[in-house]
This record gives structure tokens, sequence and C-alpha cells, in this order.
């Protein structure tokens, strides 16, 4: 005896989510995928073979991507043995100070990174950083350093010390220890964060758009090239088709690798196998300077001016300078509504999917949890320029709407929000669900009294990551067609970076310091909401 | 008759977890099901609650089939051996969940609560936090919130299982009072016949998805009806014979030199009161008593076996 209004609600659970990304996701993707497959579009594709440029951007796109992640991985795995062997609260502190890095909105790490190298005087001369691969990699190292903390690191303090126990006791050295009883139980977190890392650097494009200067390009930023600059729409799909094809296929790998890390059981006890002391402090001293010292630089080089500091720089965001079509202040404010709208959105969208990807049948289940991973793996560029070219025209013309923004933001925002939702939920005990309802709580009353207040940290921990990723948003915001009342912040910065000359310098600075600020604030405050739960992002 | 069961069947994916299953349970009876792990006897729990779809059979109460029934509906409490506390509630609002469930009005419930509460010994937690309880409290709460919508039968699956000895002991002890007090029928499910023992008025031996003997302690002691039912509790001297299997008790012989029992002492414990003795036959069988003061191991013994403590068991 199921009643009219609960039938409505489970149908509303499934398709509202489903219309929205099909539309919003699937329908872009395919048009992408659609358009560079065409007959323009495989003329295109062989073009592109043909073309040993080409061929070195996609090279170049593996190997910086390949490289980031080793690099990321040797620099952090002590300092993940760090977090694991910490006492839960002081764990959840340095968790969250090195997420800060992590959703750091690429133009301003991208600011921070061409302010640091200005000072240190490596923009130019014989050790030159600016514009060369070294720049991109020490930045994907600097926002990726906090996967491989998080993941290996609470993995690591879930794992029996027992085991190591037993190894000292059989004879094993502490090195030996450790290579032969901890190392091969961490691999499945290694592989993990790798992927995931690799993923992110290889759709990385804010960073290598401008930090590796007019002659490095990837995927992305060629893509970008092909559509924003020159307009040659079929070539651009033809490569967002290729880039597609490469991300589904990770992430696909990636949602496999950690379905099989999720087999652990978690004990409470003391971390196993941990690394020397004197090591560890050594390391998180080099990954300190690393992650601190552009945004340190980011702070002192808005506040310079003239041999002296002061706010000036601030004050000028008032201010409407040519190269803008509206004074930063202004974007700012466009950035945190967006930021408002797309975080709703998120919400009510990634919140139903999650109910579906939880409870829904198998087959269901599968097709949204794959459904909504693919936007948070798929780069914010496919996603862009899918919008742009699939909704311009009736019945669905969204852009010349202030709506497409919010949307393709939330796009990304969705996928964090089941990320952070799916787990909590799966982790209630089902036997909770089992005594509401011998105690007489119908389904829908379970779903009331046990799931939503169990789940609404993980539903807030993910619109945390909802708004702080629509406020740093660039990738996909690029693409979309550019009034003034859509100009939000991080296009404003990019705006100001890419004017050659230091007039405007100053000015980026401050920016960077004020959007760097509204997303550290609401990374924090997810932090302290978090509690004991350890997602995986 | 107050609950009924009859030919139940439950399969899972291939293997039957309950196979033709018949038990009733009376009005105000505490019936004990006493299984090994994996006979099926937490199934049938969750069958009696409706959690469980079965594949045949009918589950009754006072005459009314059950079919069909959701598990919301139907008026029975269950308590689970890891408690299932809900995390998000404190402990009053826990124990009140199933009388807000049934819409009672605000102030009965808080009356009912703190009664409840005083009755598993917890006046003044009501504002607890679950993470605060210590094993035996969570266990203690979870039966007050069982039983605050006055279920007319509680289910109960291993609830003392999760605790250590000592609270186990003092809980056994407290459970029937609780139980008493409030002339709750309850299905007890535990695989610790001790445990059975205690609480139940009857105990039901389950064996691979049915009931093999219902009755009441003492008399499932001195009467077991098959070696299955015998083992289980621990007798362990269980001799083949021409008519089937002899069961002797361990009580059941007494050191006697022109008894017809004669052995060697193989092995010899002492329990404090008496000594667990293992005798080697002189035909070559093993046979396990109590004994006061037994020679020494390697030693010859003669017993004499007391035939009042011998039962003839099918085979």
């Amino acid at each position: 005896m199921k009643s009219a209004t609960s039938t409505v609600a489970r149908v509303a659970t499934v398709v509202v989510p489903a219309v929205f990304l099909s539309l919003f996701f699937v329908f872009p993707a395919a048009t992408v995928v659609a358009t560079g497959l065409g007959a323009d579009g495989i003329g295109a594709l062989g073009d592109l073979a043909g073309s040993s440029r080409q061929r070195n951007i996609l090279w170049f796109t593996v190997w910086q991507a390949a490289i980031s992640t080793a690099l990321t991985v040797l620099v952090a795995f002590p300092a993940a043995s760090l977090v694991a062997r910490l006492p839960e609260r002081r764990r959840r502190l340095v968790r969250a100070m090195v997420t800060v890095p992590f959703v750091l909105p690429t133009v301003v790490v991208a600011g921070a990174f061409e302010g640091l190298f200005q000072r240190l005087g490596l923009d130019s001369g014989t050790i030159r950083l600016r514009h060369t691969v070294w720049a991109i990699l020490l930045a994907h190292v600097f926002f990726n350093y906090a996967v491989v903390v998080r993941t290996v690191g609470s993995f690591w303090a879930g794992l029996d010390s027992r085991l190591e126990d037993q190894a000292r006791v059989l004879g094993a050295t502490r090195w030996r220890t450790f290579r032969e009883v901890t190392l091969p139980r961490l691999r499945p977190a290694v592989w993990s964060a790798s992927a995931i890392v690799f993923l992110f650097s290889f759709t990385s494009f804010g960073i290598v758009l401008i930090l590796g200067g007019p002659h490095r390009a990837t995927l992305e930023t060629e893509i970008y090239r092909y559509a924003v600059t020159r307009t040659n729409l079929t070539t651009a799909a033809a490569l967002a088709t290729v880039q597609l094809v490469a991300v589904s296929a990770m992430v696909v790998m990636t949602t496999r690798l950690e379905r099989r890390r999720g087999v652990v059981t978690r004990s409470p006890r003391r971390p196993a196998g941990t690394i020397p002391g004197r090591w560890i402090a050594a390391n998180v001293t080099v990954a300190a300077v690393l992650l601190a010292a552009p945004i340190a630089t980011l702070l002192e080089r808005s506040l310079a001016n003239n041999g002296g500091y002061g706010f000036d720089h601030y004050r000028a965001l008032g201010h409407r300078v040519r190269q803008l079509p509206a004074p930063a202040t202004t974007a700012l404010w466009n950035s945190l509504v967006f930021a408002v709208v797309a975080t709703a959105i998120a919400v009510l969208i990634g919140g139903l999917a999650s109910l579906v990807v939880v409870h829904g049948r198998h087959g269901l289940a599968r097709i949204f949890d794959l459904g909504l991973t693919l936007p948070l793996g798929t780069s914010a560029v496919t996603i862009g320029f899918g919008i742009l070219i699939a909704l311009d025209q009736p019945p669905v013309d969204l852009r010349t709407s202030w709506w497409i923004i919010p949307i393709a933001h939330a796009l990304v925002g969705t996928a964090f929000v089941v990320r952070t939702m799916v787990p909590v939920l799966r982790s209630i005990d089902p036997h909770l669900r089992e005594a509401a309802a011998v105690l007489g709580a119908p389904p829908g009353r379970v779903r009331r009294e046990i799931d939503l207040p169990i789940g609404l940290r993980g539903l807030v921990v993910g619109a945390g990551f909802a708004f702080a990723v629509s406020l740093g948003e660039f990738g996909a915001t690029s693409f979309l067609p550019r009034r003034p009342e859509n100009l939000t912040a991080p296009i404003a910065l990019f705006r100001l970076l890419s004017t050659p000359g230091d007039l405007l310098r100053g000015q980026a600075m401050a920016l960077a310091v004020v959007l760097m600020v509204m997303v550290a604030s609401a990374v924090l405050l997810i932090e302290s909401f978090r509690g004991g739960s350890e997602g995986s992002l | 008759m107050s609950l009924s069961i009859q030919h139940l069947t439950v399969r899972f994916a291939g293997t039957t977890a309950l196979d033709d299953l018949a038990l009733d349970v009376c009005d105000g009876e505490r019936l004990a099901l006493l299984g090994p792990s994996g006979c099926g006897k937490s199934t049938l729990l969750r069958v009696i609650a409706g959690l469980e779809p079965h594949a045949h059979g009918t589950v009754k109460l006072d005459g009314q089939s059950l079919d069909g029934v959701e598990p919301h509906m139907r008026p029975f409490g269950l308590m689970f051996q890891d408690h299932a506390l809900f995390p998000h509630r404190n402990v009053a609002e826990n124990v009140a969940f199933g009388l807000r469930m049934q819409k009672v009005p605000r102030q009965t419930c808080t009356a009912r609560v703190d009664q409840m509460l005083e009755l598993v010994g917890l006046a003044g937690y009501g504002d607890r936090d679950i993470v605060t309880l210590s094993g035996g409290e969570a266990q203690r709460v979870a039966l007050a919130r069982a039983l605050a919508p006055s279920p007319r039968v509680l289910l109960l699956d291993e609830p003392l299982g999760s605790l250590d000895r000592g609270l186990r002991d003092r809980l056994v002890d407290d459970l029937p009072g609780v139980l008493a007090e409030t002339a709750t029928t309850a299905i007890h499910v535990t695989h610790d016949h001790d445990e059975a023992f205690a609480i139940g008025d009857r105990v039901a031996v389950m064996h691979a998805g049915s009931i093999e003997q219902v009755s009441t302690p003492q008399d499932l002691w001195a009467n077991p009806v098959s070696s299955t039912v015998a083992r289980f509790l621990g007798h362990s001297n269980l001799i083949e014979t021409a008519d089937g299997i002899e069961m002797w008790r361990s009580d059941a012989a007494r050191i006697d030199p022109q008894g017809e029992l004669r052995g060697v002492v193989s092995r010899r414990h002492f329990r404090g009161q008496q000594y667990e003795v293992t005798v080697t036959l002189n035909d070559g069988r093993d046979a396990r008593f109590w004994l006061v003061d037994p020679p020494a191991l390697g030693e010859t013994i003669s017993l004499s076996l007391d035939r009042t403590k011998v039962r003839l068991l099918l085979r």
C-alpha cells in the first residue's frame, strides 16, 4: 500500500536529477562527440593525427600529468604518514589545512606562483621558472598535495598496527617491516590517490594556460585556443572528443580502484608502521615552504606598492579598469551570487541522486554513480565547451541566459555533493533502518528520521565544496559568453593577470587574495563541520 | 496461542535457511531459541519481524496471518546484537522513537520514557549522548526502546552476544525480571545454552533451519530427543549400541570397585568441586564424567553407571 504522494516523491527522486544531468551534461557531451566524429570532425581528427604539433601536445599532456603525479606522491607520502599517526583532533586540523590549497581557484594559484617568480626574480634571466614546465609541475604538486595526504593518511590511520607488531616480534627491522608489511597494505590507497592526481593534472586548465605561457599547450588549453581564440569549433570538438574518451576511461578505472580501497576495515588502534620522526619533520618543512610560500608572496605582492606597503590595490578593486567590463568588486559579488545559486542546485540534484545511488535498484544506482562521477572527472573545459555548442539554439537556448553560469557550476558541484553524501549514507548501519521500521516507521518516515539527519552532515560538506568550487570555477566559465553582468571574479582575475606589464599586477594580487579568503573560509567551515567522517576527497 | 508459525521456508540464492519450520509461542511466555551460528535462528526472527520475505508457510498472530504486513505495521519489538541505537538522537529520544511513531501525546510519551529508563536501571540517563554509553548501558537503552511501545512480542537477536562475561551474567539475571514485570512475550535468540536455560520458560533447539526439540530447560537437559540436541547441550558421552545411541550423562558414573565400566584415566582436569575425567574404557571408547577424587593419570579405574541417567536417543 503505497500512497500517491510517496510514489510521486519516488519518481521525482529519479527523474529530477536524471533530467538535469541529461540536459546539461549528457546532451552537451554527446553534441561534442557528434561534432567531433561528424564528417568535418573526422577530417579534423585526421588532420590532428597527422600534425606533429598535435601529437606533441597529446604527449605533453600525458607526461606532465605522469610526472606531476609521481612528484606529488613522493612529496606528500611522509605527510600522509604523519597525518596517520596524529590523534584524531589534530589529524582533522592538518587535513583542513592541506585542503585549502586543493580548493583554491586555479587562477588564484597561478597568480600566486607568478607573484612568487616575480618576487624571487625567477621570471626572467638564467634561472627562469615562469612559463616553463617546472612552473606547471610545481603548481600541480601544490594543488594535489591534499589528495595524497588525505586519501593515504586516512586509510593509513585505519590500518591495524598489530600486524607491524607481529613483524617486529618475528625479527623484522623497522624499515623491513615498513617495506614488507605496511607498504603493500597501503598500495590500494596510493594507487587510488595517484589515479585522482593524474586525472586532475591531465585535465588541468587554468594552471597550464597561465603558468605554461603561450608556448606550452595541453589538450585542454588547445581546445580553448581553437574554440575561443580561433572559433574553430570543429577542431575543438575533435580535440574534446579525444579528451572525453581518455577521461572516461580514467574515471572508470579510478572508481574501480576506489572500490577496492573500500574493502579494508578500520580499527581505532594506533597507526601502523610509521616513518622515523626526523625524516617526516624535514619533509613537512619542505612541503610547508612549498605550500605557504606562494600564498605568503601573494599577500605580500597585494600589499606592496612603490617601495612601501598599503591597501591601495584593494581600494582600486572598486574602480573599473579598461580591461574589465565592470569593477572587480562587482565580479566578486557576481561570483558570490552564482556560488549560492549553484550550491542550491547542486544540493537538490546531488541530494536526490545520492539517494538513488544508495537505495535505488542496482542497475539504476550504477548508472547514476558513474554518470555523476563523470562530470567531476570530465574537464571543466569540456563541460563549458559542450554547453557552448549544444545549448545555443531553440528549444534550449541558454547562451544568453544568466542561468547558464550557475548551472555549469552546479554540474561540478553536484558531483562533489554526491561524492560526500554517498559514503555517509552507505555507512549507515542497515540495522538502524530496520530498528526504525520495527518501531513503527513507514519507509518514507525511515528516510526522514534516519537517512536525512545522518546524511545532513555529508550534504553540508558537499554543499561547502560545491560553493568553493563555484567561487573559483574558471575552465567552464571561460567558454561561456561574456557580458558585464556575467563577469565572475576568476575571469576578471585572469584578464588582469594576462595584461602585460606591472600596472595591474598589484590589483590582480589583491583580487586573488580576496577570492582566496572567501574560498578558504568556506573550506575551513566545512572541515569544522565534517566531524569524524573521513570522506575520500 | 499468541504467535504461531507453520511450514515456514526461506531460501537464499540456492541454500535453504529455514526448512518447513513450525513453532508456537504462548502469551506471556519467554521462549529461548537455541542453536549454533548459521542454523537460521536470526533469519527466523527477521521473518517474524517482516524484514525478510519467506518462500512458504505462514506466521500468524492470534490466528491472523501476517503475510504482506509491512514491518512497521507489526506489533513487534526487535533488539539487535549491535543494539542499533540511533547515533543522532540522545537516550530519551531513542526510547521515545516507537512512541512517536504511534503518535502518543508528548506528555504520555515523556512519562513512558522515564518509566522505561527506570525499569532498565538507567533513570536520569535521558539526556545522555549515545556515544557516551558503555556496552551494557547501550544494551539497556536498546531494551527500553524496544519495550516502550509495549510490543505484543519482543524479538531479541543475541542481545547479550557483544558483552563481556561479567556484564552478560548480570543482564542474564536481570532480563527475565524486566520481561516478567512488563508481561512481555519474548523470543530470545542465543547460541549459549546457559543463557537459554536462564532466560527461557521453554527452549527451542534449532538445527539446519528447523526446530529439533522444544521443551522446558530441565526436560531438555534430561531428555534430549536426538544426538544433535544432546551434543549441542554439552552431552559428550554418546555411545553407539545395537538399539541406537545411548547418552550417558556426565554425572551418571560413580567410582565403584565392583562397577561394570573399567578403563584407564586418560585425562583429568580439576574444576573446583569436582574433576572432569576422561576414561578410556577397555573396549577403546572414551567417556567423560564428573568425579570426586579420581585416581591419578594413567591409573586404572572402575565405575558403575546410574541407569536413570542414561537415555536412548534416536539415531
